[in-house]
């Protein structure tokens, strides 16, 4: 079987069931580049973890293929994987020194110590914790041990790193901070990467690609901008970034652009995949692509009602309700302001065809 | 309503007053009483004290004087008459064997038929022991209030004709290798408890938690079950004619005539004790071994380790507190072990804490008994202190 020279990681129609009833992850095909940081993406309990924990070998599939550089690794124990892994609560040792955890992985595979020395050090350069080698983790910070335990994890150049949730425990400003971290730290070492979140800002951050999963199937695996800008499935649409959705029922298709009613309005959509007329589909809007007193070019055009404004800073979260139905969020730049708008009043709200999807309807 | 401080030291004080009485009364004033007793005697002294104080002058050389002599007849007379001899004669007996008939057969030879003469020579005829020196030296010595006497002969000591320390005869030199072996089989105990309990408190720990409470009652039930049940059922086990030995025998393992000496011996004790005291060594591991996240096992793995090098490297050194809590725990139980080994240790099997009983019980020997003790507490103590010098008693948890 040949491999694309690119592929480093492949899952092949891989199940899994803890009980032997219920499948965690019913059929998953998936494939990780060499150098791409790919981010499995998902609330809890769809899958993303134990996706994770069989690659590195702590859960093994119940049945299908893993495979790493075109090699099967169904028989590799954890240890022999090659796979740097960073957990949600660091797991650094807590009775050794930073500079004892980060030289435990060369130990245990015969380094030689001045070797071991030089790389130690290295590794603590790159997370910036060059004067800690010395502290033992109880006497760092979260955000530090976090960077101790990246650093454990790249110290003997592993093939892949893996990281769960590694964020989880710190607080929002640290965690952003340290988003740009691992980013720069993997740009700059071009290590593959797989990293598993529920947070969409911080996949967005990081990733080449989001890989997002959804009761144990991935819904779509694509580029940050793409899955924002091009959601596939209702799900990406809900999950990553904001959406207004419509429920509607197609009406007439014309090339890639179809009518749809939604209440008693029409709208026009552009077709994710093909639909056909007497389809039921939901139309996905992002807020800041909807436009306060439309002018003539917008193809959709809406009559609304103002429920609430709320500033947010960068933007103005205005709800109004149209076709009938409440909580379809506009979000205006504050550099355009309010304009004069209180709630009860009547406006006027619009979108164009592009930034109005028609997605598959998988309420039922 | 905001306590000033002294009103919360006070309360505190008052909520712990009942149990700091209960301690001083039921445990630190017998301590403190056992200690002394190890040290001040003074039922002689104040029994005989004429002749101690005719004894006070004398050189110790050649036998006392007439005046001694006479005084000490007197006084073994009148103590004889209210029958307050044979207690002085006991403790006298302990220096030097066979002065209790020596003394109460005199005062009851000399009561019936005062000597008219030189009463030296009456008790010199009434019993030739008189005529020795060391009769008198070791009456002399019961009437120390203060002496050294329990502790020497604790340690298999003795002192010699001028008060020099030395050593007991060989055939009466039993308390210190009975001390070494107490500490010896305790070690054992301590180690197999140690190497049976390390993995059953592994398991229990990173069981599930529903079976992990099934395994924790399963260690738990026999912890509830009174020591006796538990040590007599070894009996009943382990005896010659018991359950393993027949099994072993219907087996074909063993011959009718090879059965194992398992019991009454210090097989048996080593056995019964681990039993016993397993659950004090399961139970620290455990509640350590809990709180050390299954994590860092995978973490040592993904990071190349191999099962062994990352229990040796990361776990081991995680449970040490666990397995140092759980050793010292067994160890200084088994050092004052006494039901267990006084039922199922036979001759071999006994333990200081036996000869502790004995003294405290048939001898009535209570100032070596509280010697023993004294010598035990402090070996504990002093264990103790090198211990947490190496371990460091701040990194020991018991739960």
């Amino acid at each position: 079987m040949s491999i694309a020279t690119d592929t480093q990681i492949e899952f092949i129609n891989i199940s899994k069931s803890y009980d032997g009833k219920t499948m965690v992850l019913p059929n998953l095909n998936m494939s990780v580049r060499r150098g791409e940081f790919l981010t499995l993406l998902g609330p809890s309990g769809s899958g993303k973890t134990t996706c994770l924990m069989m690659l590195a070998g702590f859960e093994t599939p119940t049945s299908g293929e893993i495979r790493v550089n075109g090699e099967s690794v169904h028989n590799l124990p954890p240890q022999k994987r090659d796979m740097g892994m960073v957990f949600q609560n660091y797991a650094l040792f807590p009775h050794m020194t930073v500079g004892q955890n980060l030289s435990f992985p060369l130990e245990v595979r015969g380094t030689a110590p001045d070797e071991r020395a030089r790389r130690v050090q290295r590794a603590l350069e790159i997370v910036r914790l060059e004067d800690y080698g010395d502290r033992r983790p109880g006497q760092l910070s979260g955000g530090q041990q976090q960077r101790v335990a990246i650093a454990r994890a790249l110290v003997f150049e592993p093939g892949v790193v893996l990281m769960d949730e590694p964020l989880g425990a710190l607080d929002r400003r640290l965690r952003e901070q340290l988003q740009l971290e691992i980013r720069s730290i993997q740009r700059e070492l071009g290590v593959t990467m797989v990293y598993v979140t529920h947070d969409q800002q911080e996949a967005m951050t990081l990733s080449d690609r989001i890989a997002v999963f959804n009761h144990g199937e991935i819904q779509q695996v694509a580029a940050p901008e793409t899955l924002y800008e091009e959601p596939a499935r209702e799900f990406v649409a809900r999950f990553v970034g904001d959406n207004n959705l419509l429920r509607g029922t197609v009406r007439s298709v014309d090339g890639e652009v179809c009518k749809v009613q939604v209440g008693e309005g029409l709208v026009e959509a552009f077709m994710v995949e093909p639909l056909e007329v007497g389809d039921q589909t939901v139309l996905a809007i992002r807020p800041e692509r909807v436009v306060l007193s439309p002018s003539m070019e917008y193809s959709n055009t809406v009559t609304a009602s103002v429920d609430d404004m709320v500033f947010q800073g960068d933007h103005w979260r205005v709800s109004v309700t149209t076709f009938n139905q409440p909580e379809f969020v506009v979000k205006i730049p504050n550099f355009i302001g309010q304009g004069g708008i209180l709630p009860g009043d009547r406006v006027r709200v619009g979108w164009t065809v592009i930034d109005c999807r028609a997605l598959p309807d998988e309420s039922r | 309503m905001a306590l000033s401080l002294t009103d919360k030291r006070l309360r505190a004080a008052l909520l712990a007053a009942p149990l700091v009485v209960f301690v001083a009364v039921t445990f630190l004033a017998p301590l403190a009483l056992m200690l002394v007793r190890s040290v001040y005697e003074p039922a002689v002294a104040d029994s005989i004290p004429a002749t101690l104080n005719a004894l006070a002058e004398w050189d110790g050389r050649e036998l006392p004087d007439e005046e001694a002599f006479r005084i000490a007849g007197m006084e073994f007379v009148a103590l004889n008459a209210e029958r307050r001899l044979g207690s002085v004669a006991t403790r006298v007996n302990r220096l030097q064997s066979g002065m209790r008939s020596t003394m109460l057969g005199t005062a009851r030879a000399l009561g019936n038929d005062p000597p008219a003469g030189s009463w030296r020579d009456a008790m010199i005829a009434a019993d030739e022991d008189w005529a020795e020196v060391s009769t008198w030296l070791a009456i002399g010595r019961a009437g120390e209030r203060i002496t050294p006497r329990h502790y020497l002969n604790a340690l298999d000591l003795d002192r010699g004709a001028v008060g020099e320390i030395v050593a007991q005869p060989e055939d009466r030199r039993i308390y210190v290798s009975l001390l070494v072996r107490t500490f010896g089989i305790s070690a054992a105990i301590t180690l197999i408890s140690l190497m049976l309990a390390y993995p059953v408190a592994w398991l229990l720990a990173h069981a599930p938690p529903s079976r992990a409470g099934v395994l924790l009652l399963l260690v738990l039930v026999p912890f509830w079950t009174s020591l006796l049940v538990r040590t007599t059922s070894w009996i009943v086990l382990l005896q010659n004619q018991g359950v393993i030995n027949d099994l072993l025998v219907v087996i074909g393992i063993l011959a009718e005539e090879q059965r194992l000496a398992m019991i009454y011996n210090m097989t048996g004790t080593i056995i019964a004790m681990v039993h016993v005291l397993l659950p004090f060594m399961i139970l620290p591991l455990y509640s350590i071994m809990r709180t050390i996240p299954p994590r860092h096992m995978q973490a040592a793995a993904s990071l190349g380790a191999s099962f062994w090098q990352s229990f040796r490297r990361v776990y081991w050194p995680q449970s040490l507190p666990g397995v140092a809590a759980g050793s010292l725990l067994v160890f200084i139980m088994s050092i004052g072990f006494y039901i267990t080994p006084a039922l199922v240790g036979g001759r071999t099997g006994q333990l200081i804490s036996s000869m502790i009983a004995y003294h405290m019980e048939q001898s009535l020997n209570w100032g070596l008994a509280a010697a023993l003790g004294a010598i035990l507490l402090l070996l504990v103590v002093l264990l103790y202190l090198i211990y947490n010098r190496l371990v460091g008693i701040d990194r020991m948890r018991l739960g």
